[in-house]
């Protein structure tokens, strides 16, 4: 496992080191550009995390296996700092480069409200106490938050037919130097495998979590025949 | 026993129960007039500001009274745990969801039907020549609401803090909805109000993709 | 995951024109196995209740009884293992008397329950509350049957009164008034005496004892001292989630419920 997140962070640092020297000067916004890099291994990321998020969420609902659950939550999470990132980063990217903090066009308008409701999702699972329940309420609403993102795309671009807003975003790979591209490859492979070095760690924890409440439950068996309701599991 | 029949039994029971109580209507009606004048008292609309921002502030109104509204659907039936009593019965849970959706919808028409008027007199909005149109939008997102709603009061009836809950998890899903709603209504608001079919079909669209997804999942909502 | 295994629909055995009069559900668990996150409320019981029985089931509060009697009713789905249940038709056809096996499709019709919480609208009267569940039975003649109901009960006086306005005995009364509505071919009672007061008691202790004689299988839970234990034919008791001692299906309950009774 060290080789592994040595490996990760090596990439990390080889991919910033890329997107601040190696990758050209970006003609017209210079420096801030470089973000741009970042920006877009968010927006990857978090798209992965969430996709598989919903998998997790219907597998649970079909198998009723414990770790459908266990990889759900740790996606999820997962999703969650990436969308920060994205929005961050975005922030970051788009004053100096548009003069604007915020637009609510199609695709920043998906993203932020995808970010609210898997914080909801998570928000949902801290206030539920059984775990079977927990899982399968937020499997469900997980279901319906995956649902609703083409709906929330679609209404904004349909909506942007009908109020046009000047359209500054336009297409990022149009015209990509090559250089450009192997930095834009190096960056999101690099933040890919940060993600799934994070999700692993993530959902090991949550399998602890549920192997310590097996052990309890094992201990309490061979001693005094009592159901004490230990509450929360772990911290 | 057919869905449809065990829906309007529990469709029937809803509203005798609402009927004999009367405190989610006039709850809801007063809070989403509160709401309206809260508004005006805010932005001070002039008479074109109205018109422009009148079809908003009634799908906000609508949508926060309503979240409100929908929570005691499947809050109420933990005081006796009287759910267990309703799957104990020989009727599938998709009749047990589509009967109180059924009846929240009812709720949430008598309600709309209530405060559009007096939205109209408030905002000097004429509604005459587009009544029909209005109640079909009306309906459209008002299913969506009701959808989405008795679905997640029956997912925040197992989890604590669930008045704060319920708002925060149907408010964020039904964004989509609210923006179609306020479209369609402000093509109708307009001066030469025309119904916009796009937003209409949208809505639609809405409506049966949560539905469906409601009807598939309703076995995992209910059971335990 | 668990399976319920509910037979397809199907008849063996032959029945003349002459309805079948009585007929029984009988239920078996096979290491049924229950967890609430860290609480494992049950552990592998294995129990086979043949129609008709009357078991009392004994055990400390925590034993795992609610949960075992919930499974039964098809509320909670066990964490592993199964229930199936079986059905036995006793057919009254001229001369002979002839046991036939019935193959239940969907049990929830032929199952009542009595719970810990009263399981009626507080909000409604008391007809509305059973006509309601009748409706939801698909029972006909609902009006007669209601009516019926609370003159057996003693709530016919208060018919027409809102729940919410009962003593807890009355209230208790109505919620095994409901269960019975139904016919239930199979009746789960937890701790169905809380809250009775003496006639309350009594007409229980009535009810049971016609139940039991027309074949209907009953599976009460207790943890105290309660006077229709003894009708009980079979005594199971749990302690910590597991199955304890069982008088067994043609043993005698009375050592075991005799053993209760000095704890109360």
């Amino acid at each position: 496992m060290k080789g592994r997140s040595a490996a990760v962070a090596a990439l990390i640092f080889f991919a910033g080191y890329a997107a601040l020297f190696i990758a050209p000067d970006e003609s017209t916004m210079h420096e801030i550009q470089r973000v741009f890099y970042f920006h877009l291994a968010s927006w990857m990321a978090m798209f992965t995390a969430l996709s598989l998020a919903f998998v997790a969420n219907v597998a649970w609902l079909v198998t009723r296996k414990p770790h459908w659950d266990w990889l759900g939550v740790s996606c999820v999470e997962v999703g969650v700092v990436s969308c920060t990132a994205g929005l961050i980063t975005g922030v970051l990217w788009g004053r100096p480069a548009w003069g604007i903090w915020w637009t609510w066009d199609a695709r920043l308008t998906t993203a932020f409200i995808l970010w609210i409701l898997y914080i909801c999702y998570l928000l949902l699972r801290g206030l539920i106490e059984e775990p079977q329940r927990r899982a399968s309420l937020s499997a469900i609403f997980g279901v319906f938050a995956f649902l609703d993102a083409p709906l929330v795309y679609a209404s904004n671009r349909l909506w942007r037919t009908q109020h046009p807003a000047p359209v500054i975003f336009g297409g990022e790979n149009s015209g990509l130097d090559p250089t450009m591209g192997k930095v834009l490859v190096v960056c999101i492979v690099a933040v890919m495998a940060m993600m799934v070095l994070v999700l692993i760690d993530r959902y090991r924890l949550e399998r602890m979590r549920h192997d310590l409440d097996e052990l309890r439950l094992s201990v309490d068996a061979r001693g005094v025949a009592s159901n004490t309701v230990l509450t929360k599991g772990l911290p | 026993m057919t869905t449809a029949r065990a829906a309007a039994i529990v469709l029937t029971k809803e509203l005798r129960m609402e009927f004999r109580a009367r405190e989610l209507l006039s709850t809801t009606v007063v809070f989403a007039l509160v709401i309206v004048v809260l508004f005006s008292f805010a932005f001070d609309p002039t008479a074109g500001e109205s018109r422009r921002y009148g079809p908003g502030l009634l799908w906000i109104a609508f949508l926060f009274a309503g979240s409100l509204m929908l929570n005691p659907s499947f809050a109420r039936e933990q005081a006796n745990q009287t759910l267990d009593a309703l799957r104990m019965a020989p009727v599938s849970p998709f009749a047990i969801l589509l009967g109180k959706m059924l009846a929240n919808f009812i709720f949430m028409a008598v309600s709309e039907a209530i405060l559009v008027p007096v939205f109209a007199v408030l905002y000097n909005i004429s509604i005459g020549g587009i009544v029909g149109r209005l109640a079909l939008v009306l309906a459209l997102g008002t299913v969506g609401l009701v959808v989405a709603g008795t679905v997640f009061s029956a997912i925040a009836a197992h989890a604590r803090m669930r008045e704060l809950l319920l708002p925060l998890l149907l408010l964020p899903i039904l964004a989509p909805l609210l923006i179609a709603a306020v479209e369609a209504t402000a093509s109708l608001f307009a001066e030469q109000p025309a119904l916009d079919r796009a937003w209409l079909a949208f809505l639609a669209g809405f409506d049966i993709v949560f539905l469906t997804a409601s009807w598939l999942l309703c076995d995992f909502l209910l059971e335990e | 995951m668990s399976s319920l295994s509910t037979p397809a629909p199907s008849r063996s055995g032959t029945t003349s024109a002459s309805a079948i009069p009585s007929a029984s559900l009988g239920i078996s668990f096979d290491g049924v196995e229950k967890r609430f996150g860290s609480l494992l409320a049950l552990r592998g019981v294995s129990l086979e209740i043949l129609p008709g029985e009357f078991v009392a089931l004994l055990g400390p509060n925590g034993a795992g009884k609610t949960t075992l009697l919930r499974i039964a009713a098809l509320l909670v789905t066990p964490t592993k293992g199964s229930i199936a249940f079986r059905g036995l038709s006793r057919v009254l056809d001229g001369p002979t008397r002839r046991q036939t096996e019935i193959v239940y499709g969907d049990p929830k019709p032929s199952i009542g329950m009595v719970a810990h919480n009263t399981l009626l609208y507080d909000e409604l009267t008391a007809a509305e509350n059973l006509s309601f569940f009748a409706q939801l039975y698909d029972l006909d003649d609902i009006s007669r049957r209601v009516a019926r109901a609370l003159e057996s009960c003693g709530l016919a006086s208060r018919a027409g009164s809102i729940v919410r306005t009962f003593s807890r005995g009355m209230r208790q009364r109505l919620a095994i008034a409901r269960a019975l509505l139904h016919d239930p071919r199979l009746l789960l009672l937890d701790e169905p005496a809380a809250g009775l007061d003496r006639q309350g008691l009594a007409w229980l202790g009535e009810t049971l004892a016609r139940l039991r004689d027309s074949g209907t299988t009953v599976v009460m839970s207790t943890h105290a001292r309660n006077e229709s234990l003894d009708l009980a034919t079979r005594a199971v008791s749990l302690a910590g989630g597991r199955i304890e001692s069982d008088s067994g299906s043609g043993g005698d309950p009375r050592p075991l419920l005799a053993a209760l009774r000095s704890e109360a």
